[in-house]
Formats: C-alpha cells, sequence, structure tokens
C-alpha cells in the first residue's frame, strides 16, 4: 500500500496500549469515555449496594457511620461526576460526529484531553479511598460540615481538587461538541433538521458551558477554605454556609438537566427507529428542549426551600419549578403519539426506551409535587426525594443510557448485543429498580430522613427498606446480566451491516458499522430531516454525496494531552497535601515546599509548550488508500 | 374496550397502595401521613392535592402508553410503511394548556401556605418562645420567657402556638417533626431561621434531624411532649427547682467537677453539654437508647440505658463530642452510682 504523501514529515502510528493512549477520534475517545465511565458506574454501584445492605434492617452494623457517610458521598459524587456523565459523553463522542455527517469533532486534540483530565480527576477522587478517608460531607459537600473543623481527613480536599480536575474535562467537552455542532454540519443539514440527539447533545453542552464554572467557582472557594485558611463559608470571618448552597445548586440544579436531556435525546432516536415513524411535533421537541434549559437555570433554590430564604423567595422558585412540568409534558405527549399508528418493536433498546417513559413521568410527577415549596418542608431531605431523583437518574437517565448503548452498540463496535441477554437486562432492571425505590416515596411520607446510617426497629421502615434492599440487588445482577452481553457479543466477529435496525433514519446508519476513522468518505448531502431516511424512501442505497472522492485530512495522535491531564493530577496531590505534616522529612520537604505541585504544573505547562510550539499539521488519507477501504 | 380495561387493572395495585397509604400508614407521633397539628394538616392537604393532580396525570399517560403499545405493535408480515405524521398543532396545544391548568390549580395554594407558613410569630405575645439550638449531635431547647433551657425534649402546651427560633452551634441541622409540621434548617448565626407550630392534642411525637451533620446524624433525635397547660406550668415550676445531686457526697462531688463542667443540673454547671435535669423522666437516653418508659417495644430500664451510654459514649453515638467517663476517671462502679442517680432524678410533673 505504498502512497504519498503531501506532508514534509511522516505520521507516528501507534499501536496497542500507546494508540489508545494517543488517540484524537472521537469513536475511540468515545470508546475510552465508555470503559472509563462504566468502571466508575461500577465502583458507585457497589457502594449503593453497600448503602442498601446496612439499610437491610433496623440498627444493622454491616459500616460504620463514618465509612457510611463516605458510601453515600463518594456514591453521589462518583454517579453523577464519574458514572452518568462520561457515558453520557461516550454515546455523545461516538454519534454526533456521524448523525450530523462530521468527520470527527472540532478538536480532536481537546478531545482527547478532555478525556484524560476526567479520568485522572476520577481516578484522584477514588484513591481517597485507599489515602486516609473518602469525602464524607455528602455529595452537595454543604458547610461549615465540609470545612476542616467538622472533616478533618483529606476526603473533602479529594473531593474539591478530583472534581475541579475531572470538570474540567467536561468543561472541555462541552466546548468542543457546541463548536462541532455549529460549524461542522453536513450541507444541507439546518439547525431545524438536526437529530434531536444532537439537538439535545448541543443544548447540554450550551448548559455545561454555563453550569461549570459556577461549581468550579464553588470548588476553588471550598478549596482555599481547607487548604489556605480562607473564610469563605466561615460566619465567624464574614462568610457564609449559605453562599455554598447557592453556588453549589446554581451549578448543581442545571446538571440535573445536562444529565436528563441527552437522555431525552436517546429516547427521541430510539422509538422513531423501532416504530418506524417519524419523531411526532419535532419542532415542539426542540423548543421543550431550549425552554427546559432556560428553566433549569431559573429554579435552583427550590433545592434551598428549607434554608429559610423567605416565603417570596420561595413562592417564586415554587412557580419557576413547576413550570418546568409543562414542556416536560410536550416531550412525553409527542413521544407516546410517535408510537401511535407505528409498527413498535420490542428490542432492548427500544424495551429501555418505553420502559423510560412511565419511570420518568413517576419521577416528573414526584417533582412537581417537591416543587410545592410548604409540602416540600415535608418532603425535603427525606427518603421521599430520594426516590423522587432516583426515579428521575436511574429511571429516566440510565434507562436512556441502556436504551442507547442497546441501540448504538453496533455502530460503536460493529456487533449487535444479544437481544435475549439484553431483555433479560431490562426486566431484571427495571423490576429492580421500581422495587427499589418506589417504596422509597412511603418511607420518606412515613418520617424517614435521608442519609442515615441506620434507624430504630418499629418505626414502619423495617419491611420497606427490605423490599429496597432485594430490589438493588436486583438491580445489579441486571447490570451483570449486560456485563455478560457485553462479553459474550465482543467474542463474536464483526459483522454488523450499516444499518442493523433496519429502520435507521439518521446519517450514522449510512455508513459501515463500525465507521471507518474517517467516518464519510465523502460528506454526505443532508435533503431534509432524518436524511438517511429520506434517501431510503427516495429509492436510493446510499447518501447522495456532497463532494467529490479526495484526499482527507486527519490530525496526528499525540500522548501530549495525556502528560498534561498526567501533570495536574500530580500538582493535585501536591496542592492537597502542601498543608499536611508527615512524619517523614523527604516528604515533608516535597509537599509542604511545594515541590511537587510545581514539578506538576511543570508538567503540564511544558506540554502545552509542546503543542504550542511544534507545529503538527496532521497528515491525509489519499484516494488510493479510500478506495482500497472503505467497504461496508 | 377490553385493552382500556387492561390498562386499569396494572394501575389497579398501585392505586391501591395509594389509597391505603394515604388513609393513614404509619405511627400517629411520626407520620407526614397522620398529622397531629393544623400546620402538618394543611402540609398534607397539599400533599394530597398534589397527589392527586399527578394520579389524574399518570393514569392518563399511562393509559395511552398502554393502549399504543397493545394496538400498534409491529405484526408478522407488516412491512408497509406508516404514515410519516410529522406533528398535530391542536393536539400540541391542548398538551401544553392542561399542564399550564393543572399548575395553575397546584400553584396557588401553595402560594398561600407559603405566605401562611412563612409568618413570623416570634413578637406574638400569644406564642411560646422556644430557643432552638442544634449540636453534634443533641438538640438544645432554651424557653426565653421561662427561664428554661432543657435538651433532647421539647416540652410545650396543647394548643397554643409555640414560635421556634432555629439555629446552630457547629454544623447545619434541620428540626423536623414530621407529625407536627415540615422542617426548617438550623443556619449558623447571620441567617436564623424561624417557624411556628402548633400541637392538636396531647402526646410525644418524634422528632428528627434531617440535615447531614456527621456520623451520627441518623441517631439525632429528640421528642416533643405536648401536655396540657396545667402540666405545662408544673413542668416549668418543677425544672426550676434547686438542683438535687448524689446522695453520697464523694459522687457528689466527683460529678460536679467532671460532669457539671459540661452538663447542668437544675440551677447549677455548664451549657455545653445537654441539660440532665429531670432525665430520669425521659423516653431516651442519647436519643436512641429507648427508656421503659416510653412504653414502645425494644424499650428497656432508663439506668440501663444510662449505664450503657456512660460506658462508651461513642458507641451509641460515633462522633460525640462528650468524653468518655473512664477516661476521666470514674470506676464502672462509679458509672453505674452516676446511672443510677440520673435514672432516679426525675422531675415531679
Amino acid at each position: 500500500m505504498a502512497h504519498a504523501h503531501a506532508q514534509s514529515h511522516s505520521v507516528k502510528r501507534y499501536t496497542g496500549l500507546m494508540d489508545w493512549l494517543t488517540t484524537v477520534d472521537h469513536k475511540k475517545i468515545g470508546i475510552l469515555y465508555l470503559i472509563a465511565g462504566g468502571l466508575f458506574f461500577g465502583i458507585g454501584g457497589i457502594e449503593a449496594i453497600l448503602i442498601r445492605l446496612q439499610l437491610i434492617k433496623p440498627m444493622n452494623d454491616l459500616v460504620s457511620a463514618q465509612v457510611f457517610n463516605e458510601l453515600i458521598t463518594m456514591h453521589g459524587t462518583t454517579m453523577i461526576f464519574l458514572g452518568v456523565m462520561p457515558v453520557i459523553f461516550a454515546v455523545m463522542n461516538a454519534v454526533i460526529p456521524l448523525q450530523i455527517g462530521a468527520r470527527d469533532v472540532a478538536f480532536p486534540f481537546l478531545n482527547s484531553l478532555g478525556f484524560w483530565t476526567f479520568l485522572f480527576g476520577g481516578i484522584l477522587l477514588n484513591l481517597s479511598w485507599i489515602m486516609g478517608g473518602a469525602p464524607d460531607a455528602g455529595w452537595t459537600s454543604y458547610t461549615p460540615l465540609s470545612t476542616t473543623d467538622y472533616s478533618s481527613t483529606h476526603g473533602v480536599d479529594f473531593y474539591t481538587i478530583g472534581l475541579q480536575i475531572a470538570g474540567l474535562g467536561t468543561l472541555i467537552g462541552g466546548i468542543n461538541f457546541l463548536a462541532t455542532i455549529i460549524t461542522m454540519r453536513a450541507p444541507g443539514m439546518s439547525f431545524m433538521r438536526m437529530p434531536m440527539f444532537t439537538w439535545t447533545a448541543f443544548i447540554t453542552s450550551a448548559m455545561i458551558l454555563f453550569a461549570f464554572p459556577a461549581v468550579t467557582v464553588g470548588l476553588v472557594l471550598l478549596s482555599f477554605d481547607r487548604l489556605l485558611g480562607a473564610n469563605f463559608f466561615d460566619v465567624a470571618a464574614g462568610g457564609s454556609p449559605v453562599l455554598w448552597q447557592h453556588i453549589f445548586w446554581i451549578f448543581g440544579h442545571p446538571e440535573v438537566y445536562i444529565l436528563i436531556l441527552p437522555a431525552f435525546g436517546i429516547i427521541s432516536e430510539v422509538i422513531p427507529t423501532f416504530s418506524r415513524k417519524r419523531l411526532f411535533g419535532y419542532s415542539s421537541m426542540v423548543f421543550a428542549t431550549i425552554l427546559i434549559a432556560f428553566l433549569g437555570f431559573m429554579v435552583w433554590a427550590h433545592h434551598m426551600f428549607t434554608t429559610g430564604l423567605g416565603p417570596v423567595a420561595n413562592a417564586l422558585f415554587s412557580i419557576a419549578t413547576m413550570l418546568i412540568a409543562v414542556p416536560t409534558g410536550i416531550k412525553i405527549f409527542n413521544w407516546l403519539f410517535t408510537m401511535w399508528g407505528g409498527q413498535i418493536r420490542f428490542t432492548s433498546a427500544n424495551l429501555f426506551a418505553i420502559g423510560f417513559v412511565p419511570t420518568f413521568v413517576m419521577g416528573g410527577v414526584t417533582g412537581v409535587m417537591l416543587a410545592s415549596a410548604p409540602a416540600d418542608f415535608q418532603y425535603h431531605d427525606t427518603y421521599f426525594v430520594v426516590a423522587h431523583f432516583h426515579y428521575v437518574i436511574v429511571g429516566g437517565l440510565v434507562f436512556g443510557l441502556f436504551a442507547g448503548l442497546h441501540y448504538w452498540w453496533p455502530k460503536m463496535f460493529g456487533r449487535v448485543l444479544n437481544e435475549t441477554l439484553g431483555k433479560w437486562t431490562f426486566w431484571l432492571f427495571a423490576i429492580g429498580f421500581h422495587l427499589t425505590f418506589f417504596v422509597q416515596h412511603f418511607l420518606g411520607l412515613l418520617g424517614m430522613q435521608r442519609r442515615i446510617v441506620s434507624y430504630l426497629p418499629n418505626q414502619n421502615f423495617d419491611e420497606l427498606n427490605f423490599i429496597s434492599t432485594i430490589g438493588a440487588i436486583l438491580m445489579g445482577i441486571g447490570v451483570l446480566a449486560f456485563l455478560a452481553n457485553v462479553v459474550a457479543t465482543s467474542r463474536k466477529p464483526v459483522g454488523a451491516p450499516n444499518d442493523p435496525w433496519e429502520d435507521g433514519r439518521t446519517l450514522e446508519w449510512s455508513i459501515p458499522s463500525p465507521p471507518p476513522e474517517y467516518n464519510f468518505k465523502q460528506i454526505p448531502l443532508v435533503r431534509g430531516i432524518d436524511a438517511y431516511w429520506k434517501e431510503k424512501m427516495a429509492g436510493n442505497k446510499e447518501m447522495t454525496p456532497s463532494e467529490p472522492v479526495g484526499p482527507i485530512h486527519m490530525p496526528s495522535p499525540s500522548i501530549l494531552p495525556f502528560v498534561m491531564s498526567l501533570g495536574l493530577f500530580i500538582a493535585g496531590l501536591g496542592f492537597m497535601f502542601s498543608t499536611e505534616d508527615f512524619s517523614n522529612s523527604f516528604m515533608s520537604l516535597i509537599f509542604n515546599k511545594y515541590i511537587v505541585l510545581i514539578v506538576g504544573l511543570l508538567i503540564t505547562f511544558a506540554a502545552m509548550i509542546a503543542r504550542s510550539l511544534y507545529d503538527d499539521h496532521g497528515y491525509h488519507i489519499e484516494v488510493e488508500e479510500l478506495e482500497g477501504e472503505g467497504k461496508a | 374496550m377490553m385493552k382500556r380495561w387492561q390498562a386499569v387493572k396494572r394501575l389497579l395495585p398501585l392505586m391501591a397502595m395509594f389509597a391505603l397509604v394515604l388513609s393513614g400508614c404509619g405511627r400517629e407521633d411520626l407520620s407526614v401521613l397522620r398529622p397531629q397539628g393544623p400546620v402538618a394538616q394543611g402540609q398534607l392537604d397539599l400533599i394530597k392535592l398534589s397527589i392527586s393532580i399527578m394520579t389524574v396525570v399518570m393514569v392518563v399517560v399511562f393509559g395511552i402508553a398502554a393502549y399504543v403499545l397493545v394496538k400498534f405493535r409491529r405484526k408478522k408480515g407488516q412491512d408497509e410503511i406508516p404514515e410519516q405524521v410529522e406533528g398535530n398543532h391542536k393536539l400540541e396545544i391542548i398538551w401544553t394548556a392542561i399542564p399550564l391548568l393543572l399548575v395553575l390549580v397546584l400553584a396557588v395554594p401553595t402560594i398561600q401556605k407559603v405566605f401562611a407558613y412563612g409568618e413570623n410569630d416570634w413578637n406574638n405575645p400569644e406564642a411560646v418562645k422556644v430557643e432552638v439550638t442544634s449540636h453534634q449531635f443533641w438538640w438544645e431547647f432554651n424557653y426565653p420567657d421561662y427561664g428554661v433551657r432543657t435538651a433532647q425534649e421539647l416540652v410545650i402546651p396543647v394548643g397554643k402556638k409555640i414560635a421556634f427560633q432555629l439555629k446552630t452551634n457547629d454544623v447545619l441541622h434541620s428540626f423536623w417533626v414530621p407529625s407536627l409540621g415540615g422542617k426548617m434548617d438550623t443556619n449558623t448565626e447571620g441567617s436564623v431561621n424561624y417557624m411556628t407550630l402548633v400541637a392538636d392534642k396531647a402526646d410525644t411525637y418524634i422528632g428528627k434531624c434531617a440535615e447531614l451533620c456527621g456520623p451520627s446524624h441518623g441517631f439525632m433525635e429528640f421528642r416533643v411532649k405536648a401536655v396540657d397547660d396545667a402540666a405545662f406550668d408544673k413542668w416549668v415550676a418543677a425544672f426550676k427547682e434547686p438542683a438535687v445531686l448524689p446522695a453520697d457526697a464523694a459522687l457528689a462531688e466527683k460529678f460536679k467537677t467532671n460532669c457539671l463542667s459540661c452538663h447542668a443540673v437544675g440551677d447549677q454547671g455548664g451549657a455545653m453539654g445537654p441539660n440532665l435535669t429531670g432525665i430520669g423522666s425521659r423516653e431516651t437516653i442519647a436519643s436512641i437508647l429507648l427508656n421503659d418508659i416510653s412504653g414502645k417495644p425494644g424499650t428497656k430500664p432508663t439506668k440501663d440505658n444510662l449505664v450503657e451510654w456512660l460506658m462508651e459514649p461513642q458507641a451509641v453515638k460515633p462522633g460525640n463530642t462528650m468524653p468518655n467517663p473512664k477516661d476521666l476517671g470514674f470506676s464502672d462502679e462509679e458509672i453505674v452510682q452516676i446511672a443510677d442517680y440520673l435514672a432516679n432524678y426525675k422531675l415531679d410533673n
């Protein structure tokens, strides 16, 4: 395969582990996100099972009170930031460029950097388990509980610095997707022709852009309070703990919609495909998505009804929160009417999508109930709230992600997941889920507050907690069934057709599974909504190309993103232990004199300088090579 | 028609469960669903209203979903392409307008109640004032008008407005008596909260801390004893009687130097720890060891509970700030004697 290079330098092509460490290909980065996210999801799941086992009977002593608080903190933090978020990014990475007819994301190097910062941040956070105490102040880390006065281990430092580094990756990813979707859509794909999943990814990215700076600021303030003796949240010095709550929830509430909107997008892809119908009310779906994002920023104080903001604030935030029911309702009915008159196929992916609808409705209606501030005085910080947000995040988002993974698995890996195991996954997970969380609504109303390590017998909590724990174990078995499916499927040869579901509607189904590294040999011409379906209905086998076949420019792989993130990781550890009293004089020297911190930062900056000074124009895949490959 | 019945059948267990629970499950002294005062009653009314509206919404959505899933499943050999419907403006307007109306129905009483429960009775001469101060992991109750500062058991007159001022001594906690009314956070100085509760009948209610506050967050309960006016006055008078100290002079001296540096009995001692006046007549020790006087299952004699607590406070309430009596130089025998003294320190009311 001799071919001419337009470049003056030759391109390094790595294999094996080095290939994965240096890749800038959005499809491979998607897989990396999936593996890392899956790993953290597993850790968060084990934490959840331990929490439920501790609560299986009254006055149980499986774990100590301190460890229990670490478990709940790490379960929440891990699941939100390191579990579901990366899996969302995995799906977005794997699918968005394909759906809009692009050859990669706008900034492939940054995409890789985003992944590695996330991974190193996540590893740093989880190192806390083996380095002297995990964070224990709840995933919300309310001050003063999270200050050094009341949380004396380094746990909360791992939280602030780990999340800071991981959050950097999320912000980079969000900006990258915004740029990608704005600038790299195929000719003819106007905004109102974009697939719904791309739309939700777009809005989610915009929300990340506005919400993450808030948490960044909060985490900086908290780590300054803890490590440098600042007084942002110290009342005696003029600070305010309520300030933390505002900063946290100004980020925290949009975060909930950052999580759920992509799930809405996935459902809006899966249901039409398996109903053989176009999405009902596309433009109202777009409008509803934007409205939800907008309102998502207006309602943070509904997490603070019992903080004592006063009746005026409580009334305003009550009403604003209730209003979110309206665009959400529009979405639910649009999905139902997408199926109306269609030909519904009950594949595993569609089972999860269909299962999503009632579960999410239940999470939604309890959300409206919680929005009523005077009633929330009773629900707040009880198991009713625990039930509500698990209905939304697990019953909504995790169902959505399972639907998306089953749906796009063949596109990502070229192999269709086993349908029988997929259905087992669904039924075990769905039944376990309702068993776990439905009863928790009642636990809350009967007077069980959340985050308690144990409870006295005979308060009517015993049976419901037992049921809940059994459900959690069932959910765990459901996840194992999915893993078994993945393992079993990976042993099969790659052989999925372009359009394994036969009714694919969007551009990703018009190219091979898995796609070649350049995705599209020729960028397609988009002639309407559901571009591929439109061509199929017109009797075409392929998309009409918008350009002649020509050499394709590709970015070079690079180890620099990995090195930059590693530097941040080292600097984070250096900062965290800069005030630690070590018994070892060498350790004292390198940490207390900021040597580790400086070395870490130097590594990162050196990699940045290398990136800036060394011009890498990438390489081209020539026409002869394209003609040789690119077969389905 | 048959299919519609199937949908109803699927929903029946759910509806039955709702009905069962809302008709009054749970303990009278603990459950949100069995309110014992006007505030909790008003909040339950709101809960019932919202549950009703939401149940209707769920029935409609689940009904449509069930119909669609049964009616429009793909049949064998069905190959024609279904009509690609773009949308329907009329339908979309309907399902935008109806939720708006439903939200409005819920919004009106919500706003009414937000302002009703937002009223501050602290300066209301009719109300009994109580300053609540939360600590890791116990509750301090100060009655400024009566000169009484007690702990763990709040005694209130039935039928009277009780005006609470809520603040914390350390981390944030949340004050919650489910059967009397919703919770309110105890914040630090500078954002002190106020709330009003009323108990309709004489009983003892369970209060809880609802905000994560450290290892023993789950063990930070308290009791609210609602009593009639005469009993309340009698309790106040009894509380203000001079301190009773252990009969044994040596033990009394040891108790004074070691325990009363933080705790108070009667007119003696400090205010760092819970006030111990009349601890023998309280329903619990350390809020989770139930004394036999509460009559609930799983109770033990007060003295046994006190011994358990004093032998190893960290085992009962991890993370609490009480020093272990043994580290203060108390022998096992002395601990039993102290427990005996405290168990018999009762308020005659």
